[in-house]
């Protein structure tokens, strides 16, 4: 499915599964540098796991994921920048702590905390971050303090700042009014052609995956047992370049994603 | 309207937070006041001005025997204990509450051994103490030690496992190594649970510094009560169990205020007693 080139991203039959149910099965993906992925699927169908796969905060069972031809780290690491869905940012710091946090973790081991030059310096990134994020207006406020599309912007911009390949985001905008998240897809997008990031996201709406994505992957169960649904895991069952994003809606069968019921209707395959 | 959505105005609920008291000082003056009648050499329900005056005595003019001034010796020695033990039971629970909740060996090391020990009636220990510590200061901080440490431990580890996941995935994923993570991440959001920790740790702190002081002692609060019990001196053991709880209630107001003040971001949601 990929293009030209080495791949940046690689899943290798990725297999996963918790108290021997099988969540994941047979996943194999290869993503290029600089794509926009989004995963959609049903809920419960591993996308959130597959996320945290790519994040290292899980191992799977087997197979494996390299990025640029390496084995990744077995727990994050600041390659690979991450907003959740909530708590991705720190609620006892403002804003503008928070968006100095990184580089005080990054330029200070012992105390995590900058003075003198170096500390200007984190400030003027920090600044030009919290223009670009819009929150000027906001700065000595704490996350509880502001609307929770501001809480996702302090969280992209608090990890952007540390300038990761790869961007993970876990349904980041799934709690924001529809309003807030069409200035969100503005902003990430944008973000995402200046920083020259790979974007991995998880949502659930679907429009969302057509309008931001260069690739959409849908997660889905292949094999369903109607005696016992936990029997199978799911793995990629359509991977589309969105290059001709009305080609690639025309090629998924209506319905796709709606929410499995399970319940004797499916065919098994 | 429902009574769940009415709330009372600031002087209602000024009021109304007085009655209670005010309804005990009534019920207390007239128990007092009947007995009185009855026989005025009475000492179970002395009058206030008699608790008044024995108060003044007690708090300004040197005692007979030893020339201190006895509620003031009292209530040093009591404070002084009660700190101790407390800001002991606040350092252990700070750093090996953090230990526990945050590292997965420090939990496999030591929350078997906390939530068994924390099972330990305290005061049973107290005999352990005076034989090994001897009956000076040592036994009685000890015991105030025992008596919190534990479940202050156990509260903070708690509050350490329930800082949401994501916060120290973001935190790694922002290159920060666990000691940094335990620094500027877990220790600042500690501090509030630490307060409330102590603020729930001083309720236990009292009764352990109480008995401790009831069995073996030559000043303090809890001596002086059980001291003066033999002669039924109501007169004193009154106003003493006001006193104290006047210091208690006072402590506890103060931390909730320097909670409140120190770290604000903390008590932006919800109500909190």
């Amino acid at each position: 499915m990929s293009g030209a080139g080495k791949a940046f991203v690689e899943a290798r039959g990725i297999h996963v599964s918790y108290d021997g149910n099988p969540i994941l099965e047979r996943v194999h993906m290869s993503v290029d540098r600089g794509a926009f992925v989004t995963i959609v699927g049903a809920s419960g169908c591993g996308k959130s796991t597959f996320l945290r796969l790519l994040l290292g905060q899980e191992t799977p069972q087997k197979g494996e994921i390299l990025v640029d031809g390496k084995k990744i780290a077995a727990e994050p690491d600041p390659d690979r920048g991450v907003v959740f869905q909530k708590y991705s940012v720190f609620p006892h710091l403002t804003v503008w702590q928070n968006l100095l946090l990184p580089a005080e973790i990054g330029g200070s081991p012992f105390l995590a905390r900058l003075f003198g030059a170096a500390r200007r310096h984190a400030e003027e990134a920090a600044e030009e971050m919290l223009v670009e994020i819009g929150l000027s207006h906001a700065r000595n406020r704490y996350p509880a303090q502001l609307s929770g599309g501001m809480q996702q912007r302090l969280a992209i911009g608090q990890t952007l700042l540390k300038k990761p390949r790869i961007l993970l985001l876990d349904e980041p905008f799934g709690a924001l009014d529809p309003g807030i998240r069409a200035d969100m897809h503005v902003l990430i997008t944008e973000l995402w052609r200046s920083c020259g990031m790979t974007v991995f996201m998880v949502t659930h709406d679907i429009q969302e995956a057509f309008k931001l994505g260069t690739r959409i992957l849908v997660f889905d169960k292949v094999r369903h047992d109607p005696h016992a649904p936990e029997r199978f895991g799911a793995t990629i069952t359509y991977d589309l370049p969105l290059d001709h994003k009305a080609k690639a809606a025309a090629a998924l069968p209506p319905g796709i994603l709606k929410t499995h019921s399970h319940q004797g209707v499916d065919v098994h395959a | 309207m429902r009574l769940m959505n009415r709330n009372p105005s600031r002087t209602t609920a000024l009021f109304l937070g007085l009655l209670p008291f005010a309804l005990l000082a009534i019920v207390y003056v007239l128990a007092s006041a009947a007995r009185l009648a009855d026989n005025p050499a009475d000492k179970l329900l002395p009058s206030l001005s008699t608790m008044a005056e024995t108060f003044r005595i007690m708090a300004f003019e040197e005692d007979v025997r030893s020339g201190d001034r006895l509620l003031w010796l009292d209530t040093a020695a009591s404070l002084w204990r009660l700190g101790l033990g407390l800001a002991i039971s606040a350092t252990l629970s700070l750093f090996i509450g953090i230990f526990i909740g945050f590292l997965p060996y420090g939990r496999a090391f030591l929350a078997p051994f906390i939530s068994a020990f924390s099972m330990i009636p305290p005061i049973t220990v107290l005999p352990i103490l005076f034989i090994v510590l001897g009956l000076g200061e040592a036994s009685k901080i000890g015991l105030i030690v025992v008596g919190t440490a534990p479940l202050m431990i156990r509260s903070l580890a708690q509050t350490v496992l329930s800082i949401p996941r994501e916060e120290m995935v973001k935190a790694q994923t922002l290159g920060a190594s666990s000691w940094q993570i335990a620094l500027r991440v877990v220790l600042p959001q500690i501090w509030p649970a630490l307060i409330t920790a102590i603020r729930m740790g001083l309720i236990s702190a009292w009764i352990f510094l109480i008995s401790a002081e009831a069995i073996a002692s030559t000043e303090g609060l809890g001596y002086r009560i059980f001291l003066v019990r033999r002669y039924l001196a109501m007169d004193v053991i009154v106003p003493y169990v006001a006193w104290i709880t006047l210091i208690a209630y006072l402590t506890d107001r103060l931390l909730a205020l320097l909670s409140r003040r120190a770290f604000r971001w903390a008590h932006l949601q919800g109500d909190a007693l």
